[in-house]
């Protein structure tokens, strides 16, 4: 296949890497997901990983690039579903993603995503008007 | 030490990375390789065989089985005649670079296997070979 | 015909196998190697019995060597022998003086067709001796192997018990480390308590090493990656139980826990847990 799908489901963009992805897939689905977060306001990304059998560095790199820029477009990224053989092996690899927020299956991950977008729309400055309704 | 089998496939574009992968994960599957130990040497091929094409232009891996006493091992060699790299030493420590340096991939590698053994220098290509052992 | 280096041995095992067998009951019986407190009468002549029927069909060969390959059924057989003389307890020595007991009848019949001819009697029995010692070696090698077997087994058993992943409550396991941690077992614990988390969803583990009295750098980086590898998955762990003098070797060696939350007691740990997940124990 030549693009990893990106299911949209209300303010939430779905992914699930099902492929052994060559480099040029992962670099696409970066491209894709950004252009995604940015056309439809998403604010929640949802990767699922759970059929993949191995991460190296590169799709690491690809995870951390993915949460990184979704932070700059003002969305949330979950990763769930990193399976225990992967997840030993890329910790001896060196990489422990820190910057990225990880889940064990799809639903502990939207509630992960629901928790933080509830946060984060009750600090969030109102678009419209100027004022925080206080003025009676 | 006999090599039971040997086979050795062309490197050079990022679809033959994912062959190398997939080849890797059938050989350590017959060489009956825990998941553990299965996933760490196919993350190892995925990383040396990158390096081939990226930085090495192109090359070979070969594949081969060993069968050492009573123990089996999975072999990889990666070889390319690229420009090579010039200080092995800080190739292999972990630089995690965003462009085009080696980053994770050498050293990372060498943590994933059990045999690891380098070759390189500007002029001279480069040649990894890696084992890992059950 | 039998060729020249089986000797004659071939052919008396054929005419003669039922006297041999009796000759070998009774031998077996004299020298007190019956065990008739773990081994049935009826089993010790029926094992008897296929020993010599299986002597005899590969003695037809030509080879007497044992290690040839048209005495591998034979081969099996007595591992077979060795393996359940082994777990009812029976010496190696014992299991192999029962098949060098074999010498008596084979030795008389052997002097009863050679009485006329010393020389070749000589030879003959030379060749009976060899062969009834390679027949016992291979008890005990096998005996050898099956005792390996057990142990192997009772380690596996061992580091399995020892590394019990509890279910402490909904969402929370707890790992309680006992004794000494080396570079395997600590791998195995952690490929172990991984698995747990996906098969139970639990999103924090407990990591308790109370028991365990030291900690060295190798162990300490492998608790690391456990908890890192967890946090991958999308668990968190917490280490509790970190005795003092464990608290300072950590110190000592550099290892940095800056980012793992420790505790130390279990029951500390487990009531940090209970808060994440959202619990409280009440009283009434």
């Amino acid at each position: 296949m030549d693009r990893i799908p990106i299911l949209r489901m209300g303010p939430y963009l779905l992914v699930t890497i099902q492929v052994d992805m060559h480099d040029r897939l992962a670099l696409t689905l970066q491209d894709d997901l950004t252009a995604r977060i940015s056309e439809t306001g998403a604010r929640g990304v949802l990767i699922d990983i759970s059929s993949l059998e191995m991460v190296d560095s590169f799709i690491g790199r690809m995870i951390a690039n993915i949460a990184a820029m979704s932070r700059v477009l003002d969305a949330e990224t979950v990763v769930v579903g990193m399976r225990p053989a992967v997840a030993i092996t890329l910790v001896e690899l060196g990489m422990s993603l820190p910057g990225v927020r990880m889940a064990l299956n799809v639903e502990k991950g939207m509630n992960l995503l629901r928790t933080s977008l509830g946060d984060g729309d009750a600090h969030a400055t109102p678009r419209e008007g100027g004022d925080d309704g206080q003025e009676a | 030490m006999t090599v039971r089998k040997r086979e050795t496939v062309p490197v050079r574009t990022e679809n033959d990375v994912v062959t190398v992968r997939q080849t890797t994960r059938a050989w350590a599957t017959e060489c009956r390789f825990s998941l553990v130990d299965q996933t760490k040497i196919v993350t190892a091929a995925s990383e040396l065989a990158r390096n081939a094409v990226i930085h090495g232009g192109g090359g070979e891996a070969t594949f081969e089985i060993l069968d050492e006493g009573p123990r089996v091992g999975l072999r990889l060699t990666f070889e390319d005649q690229g420009p090579g790299i010039p200080d092995i030493e800080q190739a292999l420590r972990d630089g995690f670079t965003s462009g085009g340096g080696l980053g994770l991939g050498l050293g990372g590698s060498r943590r994933l296997v059990n045999d690891f053994s380098i070759d390189s220098g500007p002029g001279r290509g480069t040649r990894v070979s890696v084992t890992r052992w059950k | 015909m039998p060729e020249s280096n089986a000797g004659i041995l071939p052919d008396l095992l054929r005419r003669h196998e039922s006297e041999i067998l009796d000759e070998w009951l009774r031998e077996i019986g004299s020298l007190g190697l019956r065990r008739s407190d773990v081994i049935r009468e009826v089993d010790l002549r029926t094992e008897a019995k296929e020993f010599i029927t299986a002597l005899r069909e590969a003695a037809q060969s030509g080879s007497m060597d044992p290690a040839s390959p048209s005495w591998k059924g034979v081969r099996e057989f007595m591992n077979g022998i060795s393996r359940t003389r082994a777990q009812l307890g029976i010496s190696p020595s014992e299991t192999a003086t029962f098949v060098f007991s074999l010498k008596k009848p084979l030795f008389n019949r052997l002097r009863a067709a050679l009485a006329s001819r010393p020389d070749e009697l000589a030879d003959q029995l030379w060749l009976a001796t060899e062969f009834v010692d390679k027949l016992g070696l291979l008890t005990v090698e096998a005996h050898q192997r099956s005792r390996e077997e057990v142990i192997q087994r009772q380690q596996q058993d061992m580091l399995e018990l020892s590394t019990p992943v509890v279910a402490l409550w909904e969402g929370v396991l707890a790992l309680p480390m006992i004794g000494t941690l080396d570079s395997a077992r600590t791998q195995t614990v952690m490929e172990t308590l991984l698995q747990r988390i996906v098969d139970t969803g639990a999103e924090i583990a407990i990591i308790d090493i109370t028991g365990v009295p030291t900690v060295d750098t190798l162990v300490a980086q492998h608790l690391l990656k456990t908890v890192t590898a967890a946090r991958l998955m999308g668990a968190d762990c917490i280490i509790s139980g970190i005795r003092p003098q464990i608290a300072q070797t950590i110190v000592h060696l550099g290892v940095n826990l800056q980012d793992v939350v420790t505790k130390a007691s279990l029951a500390d740990a487990f009531a940090l847990a209970l808060r994440r997940t959202g619990s409280t124990i009440t009283r009434r």
